[in-house]
């Protein structure tokens, strides 16, 4: 026996859930887009990659009304090593399908090696140049031709498979936090990601930087001695940037909702890791080589230009979290938030119920309830298991039904195995 | 009567989950009991659940967030005037209400 689940996205085979499998969440199954890599997507996306911030605009026209085709790109005419494989990462991604590239024409960056490097992934992708084709409305016109032709071939070609929660990767996140994030929203999610963990996918949380104080707490979680030893290199580094830096992650926010020290923010943040061991450290657009929790380092590392912000904005670290092939990403405000994503849907979620209604039409969860006593943590984790699965499944996110998909990259240096040698011509 | 959650056994201080006003305040969570607030404290913000003395660590999550800087009577609000970060050596100086930093003319540091 099963059941339909009415999905208002554009997938368009609808999502079979197993009714007799409804009460166990890790076994549930729908169906997701195999890639030639093997991963699997829960969105079949046509990716635009702007080469330059001159090109921006052309690229955004040309998404602008079109289904299942989002944004991406690099404002710096110079380029950025790091940069590029966030890009390529996202490009790569297995919510994206195909990809067109497009560049102004003199910049660092070429839209053709982007395509290739796509290409090589086994996706089609194609690319122009603005200066060869035109100005802006033939460029958008010839642009808009190609993402049709784009979405039709992945629309038809791509391979729909079952997929179940041992497919996914989920990062998470926390912004505008208040009193609540730690006490509700992030312990909701920890007790997601221990079910996540135990059904063999992949849990990637971030911000290093708002664990500090905890050193010990962390090393303790490690799963063994490999991971214990980048655990400690990567507080060890966060620590001294903040000390370098004079800013640690605290804003005036975060004082004003009850937080007072970044050691009582990290504890907050710290509670959406769950109670499973710790694997190991990645970094921006690097993938975990093997299911259960990882942290995700995006502090930048020495660089003679000294550029780099460690966590600039929230959105910067959800493009971290989906350069890590998260097919979802959650997001904790206990403040509150608009913000959405592009490539992989975004799950909102607080910790604060006024929060939640006040702000209702772009906040999915509740995790306010846990406080009310309305529900167990453990009863939270399952239904946001539910949730995330129904998303998934194709059901529309807030800010994916509000249009949002904020993006956002800038110039970083990360010692990082290169992906590819750069995107130059 | 508003309320205030006590995440862990040993923790010092507990998080408001409603605004309240100066008076009796229901400590909930790893422990039961009621505790006089002298002044007003806003939801999401601590109140002291006994009386810390200046240079004690100030216990939350069961874990130290950091130490107190004067002495915290029992029932007070516990913020940025009175608890200071071991690590982070600007957030003794921000601005209690809006958490802006006072140490520097430019908000550009």
């Amino acid at each position: 026996m099963s059941e339909k689940i009415s999905s208002s996205s554009s997938r368009g085979n609808e999502a079979q859930i197993n009714q007799s499998l409804l009460t166990s969440t890790a076994t549930k199954s729908w169906n997701g887009y195999l890639r030639p890599d093997g991963r699997k997507g829960v969105r079949n996306l046509v990716l635009i990659v702007y080469t330059v911030e001159c090109a921006q605009h052309v690229a955004h026209a040309i998404a602008n009304g079109e289904e299942d085709t989002h944004v991406i790109g690099f404002p710096g005419c110079y380029d950025n090593a790091y940069a590029i494989r966030l890009m390529l990462a996202l490009a790569r991604h297995p919510n994206v399908g195909a990809v067109l590239s497009v560049g102004l024409g003199c910049e660092y960056t070429q839209p053709e090696k982007i395509a290739e490097a796509v290409r090589d992934s086994g996706r089609t992708a194609e690319w122009f140049f603005i200066q060869q084709s035109g100005g802006t409305r033939t460029s958008v016109a010839k642009g808009k031709e190609i993402v049709a032709r784009l979405r039709e071939q992945i629309r038809r070609d791509t391979p729909v498979v079952p997929m179940s929660l041992a497919d996914l990767t989920v990062g998470c996140e926390c912004g505008g936090s208040d009193g609540t994030s730690g006490l509700a929203g992030n312990p909701a999610v920890g007790a997601f990601f221990d079910l996540l963990v135990d059904a063999g996918g992949c849990a990637v949380f971030e911000e290093t930087v708002e664990m500090i104080g905890l050193r010990g707490h962390m090393l303790a979680r490690a799963a063994n001695a490999a991971a214990k030893d980048q655990l400690a290199a990567a507080y060890d580094k966060a620590e001294k940037y903040c000390r370098s830096v004079r800013q640690w992650s605290v804003s005036p926010g975060n004082f004003a909702g009850g937080l007072t020290t970044i050691e009582e923010k990290s504890l907050g943040a710290f509670a959406k890791s769950g109670a499973r061991p710790i694997q190991g450290v990645i970094r921006v657009a690097e993938q975990p080589p093997k299911p259960g929790l990882w942290i995700l380092d995006s502090v930048p590392d020495e660089h003679f230009m000294q550029f780099g912000y460690t966590n600039p904005n929230d959105t910067e670290g959800l493009m971290d979290l989906i350069s890590a092939g998260s097919q979802i990403v959650l997001f904790v405000t206990g403040r509150g938030s608009v913000i959405g994503s592009p490539v992989s849907p975004l799950i909102k979620i607080t910790g604060n119920s006024s929060t939640f209604h006040a702000m209702h039409e772009d906040m999915d969860f509740d995790a306010g309830r846990v406080l009310a006593g309305e529900l167990t943590l453990a009863e939270a984790g399952r239904d946001l298991a539910a949730l995330v699965t129904r998303v998934a499944a194709g059901e529309l996110s807030k800010p994916e039904q509000l249009g949002h998909r904020e993006y956002f990259v800038m110039y970083k240096h990360q010692e990082t195995p290169s992906l590819a040698a750069g995107c130059r011509a | 009567m508003p309320r205030a959650f006590q995440i862990q056994a040993e923790d010092n201080v507990a998080t408001l989950m409603d605004d309240a006003a100066a008076g009796p305040v229901e400590i909930i969570g790893a422990s039961k009991s009621t505790v006089n607030a002298p002044e007003k404290i806003a939801r999401g913000h601590k109140i002291a659940l006994r009386d810390i003395s200046a240079n004690e660590a100030v216990i939350k999550f069961g874990v130290r967030i950091g130490h107190a800087t004067q002495a915290v009577p029992r029932g007070a609000w516990v913020h940025l005037h009175n608890l200071t970060s071991d690590l982070d050596e600007r957030s003794g100086t921000l601005d209690l209400h809006s958490g802006a930093p006072t140490d520097t003319s430019s908000a550009y540091v």
